[in-house]
């Protein structure tokens, strides 16, 4: 009997989407402007569903990398105009600037985007490390500013995002004018809330990003937690308890990379009474000591920070995730064809395990 | 034989031209520079049917499929086999997570590793036995709630000492077999199977399957079989079937309920449950 495709794959009635990351780094400090990471993220469309989309992009300031670069959003002029005497009033601006775009007929109302190249006066900082004076600022804006987002806020390192395809919300930024050693990109939307523009992955707080691929059923549990050190959440999504997550014990609590992915996606205690005394000992004190920092349900994440990312999937391994390198680039990815994409010739390819993290370090960053 | 080269093919128009060129009588189609396409040979039917794909195939690769031969020279994605009813599909390299989920009939050989959740509820009835040959090593929840078929995982790329499957090998398993080549840590088990030695009923049945991994990747057969077998079969039948029926734990005469033919399988109805 003849039988047509349409009869086999209904098109159109199924919704296959499912996030896409990518992510890729030069560990030589090479730098490429970001027409390869457009490009995959769009290889992986079937993936995103046109309601959000980023990038986190490291090393793309170099004339100004001892500065903090607030990436901030704006709904209106006047919410500018507001958050521009807090800022002004709070930091010492060098540059500011709208961030160029590129009119995109996909991309639809966008914001108003601005960025400050920023100092912290001495006599502000008189009892306060200056990364904590930037990260509660950071906070107070999200929370307390109408109208006013701060995409990002670290050193020689920006956050792109936004409503719409990832590729069209690349394009928009022209981020194919910018040259970088890391480009993470994620394309979907933010789990459980409409698509907003703040919403959308990376999430970010000073030089670490997270995108994230899956839904963090713990989210109560981490934002209780994290609210008692003093970070309130206010994007009304769950991927950025994971980013605070990071500040908090890798910049604040000075834990080893490899301790903060045992904390992320601990090991199961069944598992931890297998390891050897000392592993068994420091497993247990870890799950023990950071529990409301262990993300449950199904992720996978690409975390960036300043010389490298963390790539780790949930204890199930519920979300896809695949590593490959050539040389000294090395590329994580949701689909193996993405990566194929920018380098056909892989000198290894693999699926990491569940709960085993991979990082990528710039050359002389590795821990 | 009719070459598609799929460079910058959305999988919909590369799909449209498979199925057309198949309508159109062809027996072997080559694709080209396949790269990420999804559902390839989804729910095609004709058993003379080859299809050669040089690159790396999308998610759910043959998908519903009913008849045809595939070759991958290179790496699969995740879903290969999803629902597959007939067929045969060869993996030169190796696939990601949850391959072969419910699968009915059809055979599958992947020469490399293959990632987590691989072969759950795969599921035979009379001579639809699905069968699946893994070279390399799998992860966890290998075989996880398999309701029937065969599959063997021959871990030909483990470093000595690893262990061929993850955690959670075979829970809540209630028909079909798994055979792996070597040990099996206990501690990975689930409840619901239980380790054997091979007998010779076992040889008979995997021995035409070790032969065709063979000839298609270029192994020894007697290499493979020289190391010993593990097998793997359920001791249980319908280990959850009383965790669905409403109330059925606080019942106290359940015997009563149950019509007698239905005991051996915990077969109780809503009805039996709504008469009480």
């Amino acid at each position: 009997m003849p039988y047509t495709y349409e009869d086999v794959i209904p098109y159109g009635e199924k919704d296959t989407s499912g996030c896409g990351l990518i992510g890729f780094i030069h560990r030589d400090g090479r730098k490429e402007d970001g027409n390869n990471i457009i490009k995959a993220i769009e290889h992986m469309r079937e993936r995103g569903n046109g309601l959000g989309g980023g990038f986190a992009v490291y090393g793309l300031y170099e004339s100004y990398k001892d500065h903090y670069a607030l990436h901030m959003m704006y709904d209106n002029d006047d919410a500018r105009k507001n958050t521009e005497v807090f800022i002004k009033s709070s930091f010492a601006i060098d540059l500011e600037e709208q961030i160029p775009t590129r009119p995109n007929k996909l991309i639809k109302n966008p914001p108003l985007f601005y960025r400050y190249f920023c100092k912290i006066p001495e006599t502000y900082l008189q009892f306060q490390e200056p990364d904590d004076y930037v990260r509660e600022k950071v906070i107070f804006i999200n929370k307390h500013i109408d109208g006013a987002f701060v995409l990002s806020s670290g050193k020689n390192m920006g956050a792109f995002k936004g409503v719409g395809e990832a590729h069209d919300i690349g394009d928009f930024f022209r981020l194919d004018e910018y040259k970088a050693h890391t480009w993470i990109a994620h394309s979907r939307f933010p789990t459980n809330t409409p698509g907003w523009w703040g919403g959308a992955h990376p999430f970010t707080m000073l030089n670490y990003s997270v995108v994230h691929n899956g839904e963090i059923s713990s989210y109560g549990i981490n934002r209780r937690y994290l609210e008692s050190f003093g970070y309130e959440c206010s994007m009304r999504t769950d991927t950025e308890v994971v980013a605070y997550g990071v500040d908090l014990l890798r910049r604040r609590h000075k834990l080893p990379w490899k301790a903060v992915a045992a904390v992320f996606a601990s090991r199961f205690w069944k598992d931890i009474d297998k390891l050897s005394p000392e592993e068994r000992d420091l497993h247990t004190r870890l799950r023990a000591s950071y529990g409301g920092l262990l993300f449950n349900g199904p992720f996978a994440f690409i975390i960036g920070f300043e010389g490298g990312f963390m790539a780790i999937a949930d204890r199930g391994k519920l979300r896809p995730m695949v590593v490959g390198y050539k040389g000294d680039s090395v590329y994580v990815s949701s689909e193996e064809s993405a990566i194929r994409l920018i380098e056909p010739s892989l000198d290894r390819v693999w699926h990491p395990r569940a709960g085993e993290p991979v990082f990528a370090f710039l050359k002389g960053y590795e821990e | 034989m009719k070459v598609i080269d799929a460079t910058n093919l959305h999988y919909k128009q590369m799909n449209v031209m498979v199925y057309e060129a198949i309508q159109a009588g062809e027996k072997h189609i080559q694709l080209k520079n396949v790269l990420g396409q999804r559902f390839i040979g989804d729910g095609l039917r004709g058993e003379d049917v080859l299809i050669e794909i040089f690159g790396t195939p999308g998610n759910d690769l043959a998908a519903f499929m009913n008849g045809p031969q595939i070759k991958v020279y290179g790496n699969a994605q995740d879903g290969v086999g999803n629902t597959m009813n007939a067929g045969k599909i060869f993996i030169h390299g190796d696939a990601g997570d949850v391959l072969f989920y419910g699968m009915r009939g059809g055979e599958v050989y992947i020469k490399g590793d293959v990632g987590y959740r691989v072969g759950i509820h795969m599921k035979e009835y009379m001579d639809f036995i699905p069968k699946a040959v893994i070279g390399g090593c799998a992860g966890d929840f290998f075989g996880e709630y398999m309701a029937g078929g065969i599959l063997i995982l021959l871990g030909l790329t483990a470093e000595k000492g690893q262990p061929l499957a993850g955690d959670y090998l075979s829970t809540g398993m209630h028909g079909g077999r798994i055979y792996i080549r070597g040990k099996i840590d206990p501690s990975t088990l689930g409840k619901e199977a239980k380790p054997f030695e091979l007998d010779e009923e076992d040889i008979k049945l995997i021995k035409p399957l070790l032969e065709n991994f063979c000839k298609e990747f270029q192994y020894d057969i007697h290499d493979i079989m020289k190391a010993p077998f593990t097998k793997l079969i359920p001791v249980s039948k319908r280990p959850y079937g009383k965790h669905y029926v409403p109330g059925w734990h606080t019942l106290t005469n359940r015997k009563q309920l149950v019509p007698s033919s239905y005991e051996d399988n915990g077969y109780p109805t809503i009805r039996s449950v709504r008469d009480r």
